[in-house]
């Protein structure tokens, strides 16, 4: 897999994150360098092998599940309490919109 | 009396016999942690109200008579990426440098149940990415056994400072070998659980179907003693197995008579060199104490790197997606926008290595490239699953190197992200499986480095493992 810099700002762009012109520079290098090493994978055979997204091992149907009864919230104060910018009960963040 | 060198028998032992009281030992263990901490620079933050609160707790219900618990007055030190109410909890990472959390990971609520006195939160790979401890945005941690060497990562610091005796036993976490690697590169046992074994309710996620939450010490007893404390079901995380948890300590009985060992080919095959060797001369122990030792297959080993890679990655771009200046206190001043908000605070407070991660898994997931990474993998993961079900059909216990070196050198591998991803290669395995693993010291090489013996058992097997290893460490001991 050869990556360009402009797939590198693509991603980036997908990932919300800025990166400055070194940066973009040192991934087009790094993860061309990664992929290509990850492209192995297409030379293991995985015809009707299922994809696992979670381990499995033998339990109860429910065990995943709790009693469905309420208990009281962490609340919003603690919440809020480690956020840049506040108001009570809500995240103070910059102009989503503009008239 | 030396601290530096205590195991929980020994404290539980001198507190009954009124040698020493809580109080005094975790003071005493404040003071050797905060005066040794400049070497290795393994704890980011001490909590010296929290611990004496705690230890003065553990004298009283010993005054009283009432049971203070199994942990007892051992002084605990944490990992910095499980969430601790009231005491900064960073991730090694500038953009939680002054993070708060409102509430405790069930882990350490539990150790504290038992008794355990929180020494302080110990430094560690941003985001636990990287296994060689250099990814903190705290600065990197030297190695106690040799200060010119890694400790390890991510879980460095949580390694660390069991090897030096400023604490006793500690939390670390584990995605793909982050306790194994630091055990061995230090010289203690680290002990990875089966996957839902110990909730992850308040561990700061990286990739949620591969984090663990276990724990280090110098003992395989005492490790076996803090794992049985933290494990069990957790209405908190839907993960976490209901499986009744055994009395690990209480099934050490040193007999290894019969206990079947795999030992997988694929681990051995460029075996050379010290690491090697002592892993060899620590199978040929376990057949002298007699297991009955045989050779086994593994045969998708080879792919576990990639498959490991492009999971564990995708999961983390998404799971950090949540620090974006809205709710952890780092925001950047130069956005007028929202998303130049988000842009620019993660840009500006993320370091290398969990950008390089960050963009890996968004790649990976982006559209034309999902089926022949993400789903590809997570197939090689089923693979890789099949193989240890099929050998555990044949053998109790699969024995192999942690790492294929001893600690190496700071900077050696920073400048190439592939190589330092590679050297994780025997552990990964095991995390896709979601079996338990640990590493055991076995021995050290020539340069006095290390090196961790690994033992893999089956899901829910770790009274098993630590059998094993408990029988191998009073050989070698």
């Amino acid at each position: 897999m050869s990556l360009t810099e402009q797939d590198v700002r693509k991603v980036a762009v997908l990932a919300n994150l800025h990166l400055s012109p070194e940066e973009i520079l040192q991934m087009v290098r790094n993860l061309g360098e990664i992929l290509a090493h990850m492209d192995r994978l297409g030379e293991i055979d995985t015809k009707d092998v299922e994809p696992m997204a979670q381990v499995l091992y033998e339990a109860p149907e429910t065990a995943t599940l709790r009693e469905d009864v309420v208990r009281p919230p962490l609340g919003s104060e603690a919440a809020l309490q480690n956020a840049p910018l506040s108001a009570p009960g809500y995240f103070k963040v910059p102009l989503v919109i503009e008239r | 009396m030396r601290i530096d060198n205590l195991t929980i028998p020994e404290i539980q032992e001198g507190l009954r016999s009124r040698e020493f009281t809580a109080a005094e030992l975790t003071r005493a263990t404040l003071h050797f942690a905060e005066a040794h901490n400049p070497a290795t620079n393994a704890y980011l933050l001490f909590s010296p109200e929290r611990a004496m609160g705690q230890a003065e707790a553990v004298d009283r219900k010993l005054a009283e008579g009432t049971d203070p618990g199994p942990l007892a007055g051992v002084p605990v030190a944490v990992k910095d990426v499980i969430l601790t109410k009231g005491l900064r909890t960073t991730c090694g990472s500038k953009i939680l440098e002054r993070f708060v959390p409102p509430y405790d990971a069930t882990a350490v609520l539990r150790l504290e149940e038992a008794g355990g006195v929180i020494i302080g939160k110990t430094n560690c790979d941003e985001f636990a990415m990287g296994s060689s401890n250099e990814n903190s945005a705290f600065g990197p941690v030297r190695n106690p056994v040799a200060l010119d060497r890694v400790p390890g990562g991510s879980s460095g610091g949580s390694a660390a400072v069991v090897a030096q005796g400023t604490a006793v036993v500690s939390l670390g976490s584990d995605t793909g070998g982050s306790i194994r690697q630091p055990a061995s590169f230090c010289g203690v046992v680290g002990v990875t659980p089966t996957y839902g074994r110990v909730s992850r309710y308040g561990l700061a996620a990286f990739a949620s179907s591969l984090d663990h939450i276990g724990p280090f010490a110098r003992t395989v007893r005492d490790a076996a003693t803090l794992l049985e404390v933290i494990s069990g079901r957790d209405p908190l995380d839907s993960t976490s197995a209901a499986a009744p948890v055994p009395h690990y300590a209480d099934s050490l009985d040193k007999n290894l008579k019969g206990v079947r060992l795999g030992i997988p080919k694929e681990y051995f095959k460029d075996a050379t060199g010290e690491t090697a060797s002592l892993v060899l001369r620590a199978i040929e122990i376990l057949r002298e104490e007699g297991c009955d030792v045989r050779e086994i297959s593994l045969p998708s080993t080879d792919y576990a790197i990639d498959c490991y890679y492009v999971l564990s990655t995708a999961e983390a771009s998404s799971n950090l997606a949540r620090y974006d200046g809205v709710r952890y206190t780092v925001r950047s001043p130069h956005s007028d926008t929202l998303s130049d908000m988000f842009n620019n605070t993660r840009g500006e407070s993320f370091g290398a290595e969990v950008k390089r991660r960050i963009m890996l898994g968004t790649y990976v997931l982006s559209h034309g490239y999902y089926e022949a990474y993400y789903k590809k993998a997570q197939q090689v993961r089923s693979l890789i699953t099949q193989d240890f079900r099929r050998a555990f059909e044949q053998v109790d216990a699969i024995v192999a190197p942690v790492s294929p070196f001893p600690a190496f050198r700071p900077g050696e591998k920073l400048d190439d992200p592939l190589q330092m991803y590679l050297s994780d290669i025997y552990t990964v395995t095991g995390s896709l499986a979601g079996i338990p693993c640990m590493s055991v010291p076995c021995g050290r090489t020539t340069d006095n480095l290390p090196v961790g013996l690994q033992i893999l058992c089956n899901h829910f097997e770790e009274a098993r493992m630590f059998r094993i290893a408990d029988a191998f460490e009073s050989v070698v001991r």
